[in-house]
């Protein structure tokens, strides 16, 4: 009939976490007769009817429309291969990679070469886990410069914010340019080394510190503190 | 990956590294020994930034090596675990945990650290066998330095066990006996990038790197043992420069034991 547990708590496999049938469970989660379990140990999210487990951490499982930046691990007649972090080789095809004209026999190393990052965009996962990338959208590209570092993919979300707010505070502060895929990778660039390594430690802070209420403040007042 | 490589090289060239350090500046060592009293005759934890290295000595008797009749022997093995770093997988060992070990114990054997000659229990029968086991706990790049001091603090550290020779067992309670322990070198590993020469690296900079030389220094500034790594090759000017920069750091880091 009602929640058992609150809103941000954290919870173990096999909690319950609601009876009854008011409320729907999402990502894992999952009904059992009455009741809604937990599969993963994390944070409870409630929204609305829905109750989620925010994991705590994990490896990244790609979903469709998600942006995220691989590394061209082979190139073949008429696809690239690209390590996006999953447990299998992501696809991204000629079709998909570029709108120019290729001739037939043409060396593709000159578009994508092997350990060449990307930002890129899922958009097929199937039942056999192929899954098909794009470059064709709003700000898909080689990266160039710049540096990469990684962060837990489920606290991805946490970084950028809501609608971006904790991502754009640290672009303002650091004067950087920063890429954050869904699957933990992040693209930092900046003139500055000093302002680099600040915006790498804002990054990993909110990592660290994202099941904490009231982040986006604190970690404002840190880059603050840390720019005077 | 290619593109932190081509970061760090851009950094180098400002005289600066990725995490502030200069180039000839360690990360913050911290050494702690009798990490496991009961399970081990001596221990040490031996961190540098993030990485951290677990050493346990353990003692045996054992026959010794035919051409070696009246000396004690000693033992390396290391391992890495899962656990350290997402690039370790388990099973036996790979050439990575293998070089490890051997680095340590060429610079323990080839000092003659430990005076084997005193590990004698019976001529041509009987020896003390030292076992050394080192565990990373965590890689965050750096491992050889790590693991060595945790080697050679654990030594420090190790009070020997007594051996009843006429039950022929061992009686395994603590003696206030420590090993008979010379001249302990220390071991530096100095990382080549571009035409930078960094010490301790980090796991970054480690896979950015040229080629690496870890020279064991002993008190005197004499070297006695090196070891080459990374798929770059060092001219002999440069082997002599990252040799000077060794014992420079070596005199650092023995104040700290």
């Amino acid at each position: 009939m009602t929640l058992v547990v609150k809103d941000k708590s954290i919870v173990v496999p096999g909690e319950i976490l609601a009876q009854g049938m008011d409320h729907v469970p999402a990502q894992g989660t999952f009904r059992e007769n009455e009741n809604i379990i937990a599969s993963q140990i994390g944070l409870v999210n409630i929204n609305g009817r829905l109750i989620k487990v925010i994991a705590l951490s994990g490896r990244y499982i790609p979903k469709v429309g998600d942006m995220v930046i691989g590394r061209i691990t082979h190139i073949s007649f008429s696809n690239w291969a690209v390590d996006i972090g999953y447990a299998y080789e992501a696809n991204l095809s000629l079709k998909e990679a570029t709108s120019d004209f290729i001739a037939r026999g043409a060396d593709l190393s000159q578009y994508y070469d092997y350990g060449d990052l990307v930002t890129t965009k899922v958009i097929g996962v199937n039942k056999q886990k192929a899954i098909d990338l794009t470059m064709k959208g709003p700000g898909l590209r080689k990266l160039k410069g710049g540096r990469i570092i990684q962060v837990t993919p489920s606290k991805v979300p946490r970084i950028i914010g809501k609608q971006g707010s904790m991502i754009s505070i640290v672009k303002e502060a650091t004067n950087c340019k920063i890429t954050v895929g869904q699957n933990g990778l992040v693209w930092i660039q900046g003139e500055e080394p000093e302002k680099v390594r600040l915006a790498e430690k804002a990054i990993h802070k909110i990592d660290q510190e994202a099941h904490k209420e009231g982040l986006t403040d604190e970690i404002s007042k840190f880059l603050k503190e840390k720019l005077k | 990956m290619n593109i932190n490589k081509e970061y760090i090289e851009s950094l180098l060239i400002k005289n600066t590294r990725l995490d502030n350090r200069k180039f000839k500046e360690y990360r913050k060592i911290t050494i702690e020994t009798d990490v496991s009293p009961k399970s081990a005759l001596g221990s040490a934890r031996v961190k540098i930034g993030d990485t951290e290295v677990i050493a346990g000595i353990k003692m045996d008797v054992g026959e010794p090596y035919p051409d070696t009749p009246d000396e004690g022997a000693m033992i390396v093995n290391a391992e890495l675990l899962p656990l350290a770093s997402p690039k370790f997988e388990g099973g036996p060992p790979g050439v990575n945990a293998i070089e490890l070990s051997r680095i340590v114990d060429r610079a323990i054997r080839e000092s003659k650290a430990i005076d084997t000659k005193k590990l004698c229990i019976k001529k041509g029968e009987k020896v003390w066998i030292v076992f050394i086991d080192i565990y990373p706990i965590n890689d965050s790049g750096n491992l050889f330095d790590a693991a060595y001091l945790a080697a050679i603090a654990a030594l420090k550290n190790t009070k020997m066990v007594k051996y009843d020779a006429k039950t022929e067992k061992i009686v395994y309670e603590k003696t206030n006996k420590s090993l008979p322990l010379l001249n302990l070198p220390i071991e530096c590993t100095i990382v080549k990038i571009n035409d930078a020469f960094l010490v301790d690296p980090n796991y970054e900079e480690e896979e950015a790197m040229d080629a690496r030389l870890t020279v064991a220094v002993l008190e005197d500034d004499s070297i006695c043992a090196m070891q080459k790594g990374g798929d770059q090759p060092l001219s002999i000017e440069e082997v002599l420069k990252m040799i000077d920069l060794a014992i420079e750091k070596a005199k650092d880091i023995r104040k700290k034991l």
